[in-house]
């Protein structure tokens, strides 16, 4: 039992640390939910790739939700680039239609004879309890990949995030990079969906960022820190499932990286609510003497 | 009535109620709202069935709403803690849905608790789940239930059109001018989350979330006044729902999935048509 736990808990946090790195980036392109929309994008391809090959094999169908994961982060792209539609409405767009025509593709697939299609959805909600070594492996590479390519193309995503038209100007190819990106956040998606499920991928991109978001202001301190707090989390979770025999693994590493959260809103040093409440009472306590100043003056004028 | 009359019925009316608030949000950038609500309703189910301890579909109704009102007003919240909308969406949506599954599987691992099979409903089945008063039968209850939301997302835009519209193209300005604004934010997740809970009951989680952003969003591409933009919305959402209904029969799969993936179609129509339109407008 504390065997497996100890693999389900590098899983995780090296699950955790990869999403971080890469959230940072989608959270200041304003694209907080991209992964949300790619692990539902990804449902058409994981069907498509049953029906092509007959099997519930993971290589195919990891490759079929690559596929259509790809395929969602372009029309995302060229909704926003080729039409006045903003991007959330864009992801919106692309998470819906590629979901409904999963369902649909599932109905079809339904009626293959002699298909065996039940649990085909559930892939797509995997258990972070049913993390095997092999599995640990693979993540563990993809992980390390990650963050390599963020290592790597640390100063073209930093333009991209900050500031697109001026690396435009600066002659680097942004649309290619945000591809990149958008690239790395697929193969993240893809990797976690089967080992922790969508809505969990959902929360390691963004939950983790945000926190990270409010103790410094330097990029290059953010990033780091996010895939701590998505490491932290991963092995917070791990650990408190193991208090209680019915605690999923799952649901307690979102709410570990929530607690992270709600404590960097309230007590971050660079944003947080108790520091500008702070500041605030500061600036009020040097205005006041002013005001008293003022007031003798205008009780001196009602007498005049 | 039909069946199949029925069931394209109750599709337009949820697509046309979605159409008319998503407009809103896609004006304000926030159309996610629609999936997070579709998972951030789980924990309003679970405390339901753990207070009273039924399944009952009024019980899972309420504690669906109080939970969707709830992460519209987090969400809303958080902005004004400085947490911009996509990110706030996104931490509230998954911290909830999380709290609902460690929820059911702590305190209710033994019953059948899970949204597919309490709170979301099945638009193929409309025809024939009719609402019973005692000895008379007043035809199918979705159709009541989906009649009455978008009766009350007409009123609430027709009597609040010029506030909300002022509210969700220059803020400042409407503060300036003395409305509160925070209300009518509030007022707008308010019908979000009545909207969508509603059809969840009626057709399943897809198809609100759908029909929340493309009516609006294809709309938006065919014209700059709102009001022609809210008339289209209602428009394109009842065009989905029928293509939507002709897809799903003709390859005998799920209506609302099909449903969905006729509004792709639709959006790309609008899509061509926009290029088409700024293309002549450049030459």
């Amino acid at each position: 039992m504390f065997a497996n736990a100890l693999w389900v808990m590098s899983g995780t946090a090296l699950l955790g640390l990869a999403a971080g790195v890469l959230g940072t980036f989608s959270l200041l392109r304003r694209r907080a939910l991209m992964g949300d929309v790619l692990a539902h994008a990804t449902l058409p391809g994981v069907v498509l790739a049953y029906m092509a090959t007959g099997t519930k094999a993971a290589g195919p169908l990891l490759a079929g939700a690559a596929a259509t994961g790809v395929l969602g982060v372009l029309a995302v792209l060229a909704i926003t680039r080729y039409s006045r539609v903003k991007e959330d409405a864009a992801m919106s767009i692309v998470l819906t239609v590629f979901f409904g025509i999963g369902i649909l593709l599932l109905g079809v697939a339904q009626r293959m004879p002699g298909g065996n299609q039940s649990g085909l959805d559930r892939f797509l909600f995997g258990q972070a309890a049913a993390i095997v070594p092999r599995d640990v492996r693979l993540i563990m590479a993809v992980a390390a990949a990650l963050c390599l390519l963020v290592l790597l193309f640390y100063k073209e995503f930093k333009l991209l995030a900050f500031d697109r038209d001026f690396g435009a100007g600066l002659g680097f190819p942004m649309t290619a990079l945000d591809l990149l990106l958008s690239l790395g956040v697929v193969t993240a998606v893809v990797i976690g969906l089967e080992a922790v499920g969508v809505v969990l991928m959902a929360a390691l991109l963004t939950t983790p960022a945000m926190a990270a978001r409010y103790w410094t202001n330097r990029l290059s301190a953010i990033v780091p820190l996010a895939g701590l707090f998505g490491a932290a989390s991963g092995v917070a979770g791990t650990l408190a499932s193991q208090v209680g025999p019915r605690m999923p693994t799952g649901p307690l590493i979102v709410l570990a990286g929530s607690v992270f959260f709600l404590v960097s809103l309230l007590a971050g040093p660079e944003r947080g609510l108790l520091v500008r409440l702070f500041r605030f009472m500061h600036a009020r306590a040097r205005t006041r003497p002013t005001q008293h100043r003022l007031q003798p003056q205008a009780r001196g004028g009602d007498g005049a | 009535m039909s069946a199949s009359l029925v069931i394209v019925a109750v599709g337009a009316l949820v697509a046309a109620s979605a159409g008319l608030v998503g407009s809103f949000l896609v004006l304000r950038r926030m159309t996610m709202l629609g999936d997070a609500i579709s998972h951030a309703v789980l924990p309003g189910i679970a405390l339901g069935f753990l207070v009273t301890g039924s399944r009952a579909a009024p019980v899972m109704l309420v504690g669906a709403a109080l939970f969707g009102l709830l992460t519209t007003y987090l969400v809303q919240a958080l902005e004004r803690a400085g947490v911009r909308e996509d990110a706030g969406t996104g931490v509230t949506y998954t911290a909830l849905f999380a709290l609902g599954v460690a929820l059911i599987s702590a305190f209710a691992g033994h019953v059948h608790l899970d949204l597919d099979h309490v709170l979301y409903g099945e638009i193929a089945l409309a025809p024939w789940d009719h609402w019973l008063l005692g000895e008379v039968n007043l035809g199918p209850r979705a159709l009541w239930t989906m009649g009455a939301v978008f009766a009350v997302d007409l009123a609430a835009v027709v009597v609040f059109y010029k506030e909300l519209k002022i509210c969700a193209f220059d803020p400042q300005m409407a503060g300036a001018l003395g409305l509160n604004v925070t209300a009518f934010h509030y007022l707008l997740m308010t019908l979000v989350s009545i909207t969508t809970v509603g059809a969840f009951d009626a057709a399943g989680a897809i198809l609100p979330v759908a029909m929340l952003v493309i009516p609006g969003a294809a709309a938006y591409l065919l014209t700059d006044r709102l009001s022609r933009m809210l008339v289209l919305a209602v428009g394109l959402g009842v065009l989905c729902s029928v293509l939507g209904y002709l897809l799903a029969t003709a390859t005998d799969t799920p209506v609302a999935g099909a449903m969905a993936a006729a509004g792709g179609a639709v959006f790309l129509g609008a899509f061509v048509v926009h290029r088409l339109k700024r293309n002549r407008c450049a030459m």
